[in-house]
């Protein structure tokens, strides 16, 4: 049984970050803290990726006269694309939630749905 | 020739922004010129796919399964002629109505990123790489969020926000499956995976990435329990772009869960081993119902359409999860039909705010004798979602019914029929109030601009028209049934 959590130690880890991460993008009521939560939940699928890639014994995928097994670099250049995706999407969340700020004054979900349900009624 | 599908939107989107230093205006034209091209190349090459077969474009001559690929068949042309005909529309409607719906300054941004949004879904349309799918996925879904953002109202920037938390869920779950599915095959190309995928149905990684895949695609497709984002985005963006994210957003996302269902895993995969089709059946069955009676409820005319897309939407991933050829084959008109009317019934709604500043359905007393021709198009579209014989939507219900038949689930025809009445009644309260409710002051006639107008009368008017005359659509779709059949 212990073996087999730490045999699986990235995978484990992934898996909790993963939950933080969408506990944090559900539950937080600050904007700012659900992307934070956005960050850890994407970051986690990051982790998950690059432990797909280690082959045992496997050394970096660089051209070496002594290496017998590379390890796959795919997941890594595909997690570099990820990466970049997932900066574009955080930038796009902040200026966002600048502009909320302008037009609201507060950034509290609970204070948006207020202000936003007083301008209804009316 | 394929690659230019999705170059040059995305050049054009470059050139936007240079062109606008200059002069804010060149944004349109470039945004027009842009889409009339790739229009145009669209037809040529769904032409020359239909004559010689299948084209293939791999990117820096890598063959796949190495390289990447762009693949242009029977099924993704009917999807990419749709959606660069709404965007052709969506583009010349955009002119007038942007007007009074975004601030002036931004008006070349906004085309520049209206480009890449074009490219994004083009790209999700045309690509043969099922990590390409995924960076395409997002590229049009950041864009949709700064488009939803460009709103003049306060509401449109927590709309845009929900959609980003949201969305950035449902294409981190797809990113996931992807990971699992490439962990088990080691493979990326669409067309190698549906090779190596069948000798490992059984194994627990390839399930479990099957299960985020069509997850993170339902979110992206806001199938009736995920649909939260949807109607905020469409009401409270400009016209323009509800119009276009109505017609073009979810039904991509529509084309990508076929895609991943029929074209990378096998049909005896979704029915036989994983209970696929039982479950989604009675989802799409309480989306139908569920989004005609909350659209019941509401008082915005936009939100309205919005609700009534969710129970489209229902349509669409039952025919696709009904797993035969007709339910297929009726899903796929269902995607074309239904970006044609709701893009002009949003059109008509747009209009109403332009001219006379009203959003509420209540507001509406007295319109059609204002505009008794805009009004005219509004009823067609209207029927045409309703399902009423000789418009487009009848034929799709049709084939979806005949479909639900063939496969005995034979609870979905009275469903079908209860949610057609439902509409009938929303679409009905609406013309209701405009023709017969009083209306306080002058009644002189006054209808759309022209460019408001024009976009309005011709999607409503295919809507007739594929009503009457079905061979493209039932013959486009025959043949995207033939590429996922295999035959």
């Amino acid at each position: 049984m212990f073996d087999f959590i730490v045999s699986k130690y990235n995978y484990w880890i992934s898996i909790v970050l993963m939950m933080i991460g969408l506990y944090g993008m559900i539950a937080k009521k600050n904007l700012v803290k659900k992307i934070i939560g956005m960050n850890i939940f994407q970051v986690s699928v990051f982790l998950f990726y690059i432990s797909m890639g280690k082959i045992k014994g496997g050394t970096a995928p660089i051209y070496w006269e002594k290496a017998v097994i590379y390890d796959n670099p795919i997941p890594h250049v595909l997690i570099l694309t990820a990466i970049v995706v997932s900066i574009s999407t955080t930038a796009v969340a902040l200026a966002i939630i600048i502009l909320i700020y302008k037009k609201f004054g507060t950034i509290e979900e609970d204070k948006i749905l207020e202000l936003m349900e007083k301008e209804n009624r009316r | 020739m394929i690659v230019y599908i999705v170059l040059i939107p995305l050049l054009s989107s470059l050139l936007t922004p240079i062109l606008g230093l200059i002069n804010r205006k060149t944004g349109f034209f470039v945004t027009l010129i842009n889409a009339i091209l790739t229009f145009t190349i669209i037809i040529y090459s769904t032409r020359k796919v239909y004559i010689y077969g299948p084209e293939r474009y791999f990117f820096g001559g890598f063959e796949p399964p190495y390289g990447i690929e762009y693949v242009l068949d029977g099924l993704n042309s009917v999807i990419i002629l749709i959606i660069a005909f709404i965007y052709l529309l969506s583009v010349l409607y955009s002119k007038k109505s942007l007007e009074k719906e975004i601030e002036q300054k931004r008006i070349s941004l906004f085309y520049c990123i209206m480009n890449l949004y074009f490219t994004g879904i083009l790209g999700i349309a045309i690509t043969g790489d099922i990590f390409n799918l995924y960076v395409f996925i997002e590229i049009a879904s950041l864009s949709a969020y700064t488009l939803i953002a460009m709103g003049l109202k306060r509401e449109s920037l927590m709309a845009s926000y929900n959609y980003l938390i949201i969305g950035t869920i449902g294409a981190t779950f797809v990113l996931i499956g992807i990971g699992y599915i490439f962990m088990a095959t080691g493979s990326l190309n669409m067309a190698d995976l549906k090779l190596r995928l069948p000798s490992l149905y059984h194994s627990k990684m390839v399930r479990t990435g099957f299960t985020f895949l069509t997850l993170g695609l339902m979110l992206k497709l806001a199938l009736f329990p995920l649909h939260i984002w949807l109607p905020n985005a469409y009401t409270y963006s400009p016209s323009t772009i509800s119009a276009l994210l109505a017609g073009t957003g979810t039904k991509v996302s529509a084309y990508a869960l076929i895609r991943i269902l029929y074209s990378v895993f096998t049909i005896d995969f979704d029915v036989n081993i994983i209970p696929f089709s039982k479950i989604f059946i009675f989802l799409s069955l309480i989306a139908i119902v569920m989004g005609s009676l909350l659209a019941l409820a509401q008082k915005n005319l936009k939100k309205m359409l919005a609700y009534s897309s969710i129970g489209q939407i229902g349509y669409i991933t039952l025919g696709i999860s009904l797993a035969n050829e007709s339910a297929l084959q009726g899903s796929i008109i269902h995607i074309f039909n239904h970006s044609l009317m709701k893009t002009a019934l949003f059109f008509i709604a747009g209009g109403f705010f332009y001219k006379q500043g009203i959003e509420n359905i209540q507001d509406l007393k007295g319109i059609a004798r204002k505009m008794p021709l805009t009004m005219s198009l509004f009823i067609i579209a209207g029927l045409s979602l309703v399902g009423v014989p000789f418009t487009a939507g009848f034929i799709s219900k049709w084939y979806i019914v005949i479909g639900a038949v063939e496969s005995k689930y034979y609870i979905v025809i009275p469903v079908i029929l209860l949610s057609s009445i439902l509409s009938l009644v929303y679409i009905w309260r609406v013309l209701e109030i405009s023709y017969f409710g009083e209306s306080n002051g002058n009644e002189h006639k006054e209808e759309l601009p022209v460019p408001l107008f024009f976009p309005a009368m011709i999607s409503s008017v295919l809507c007739i028209f594929f009503g009457i005359y079905t061979e493209l659509p039932v013959e486009l779709s025959k043949r995207a049934i033939e590429i996922l059949w295999g035959y």
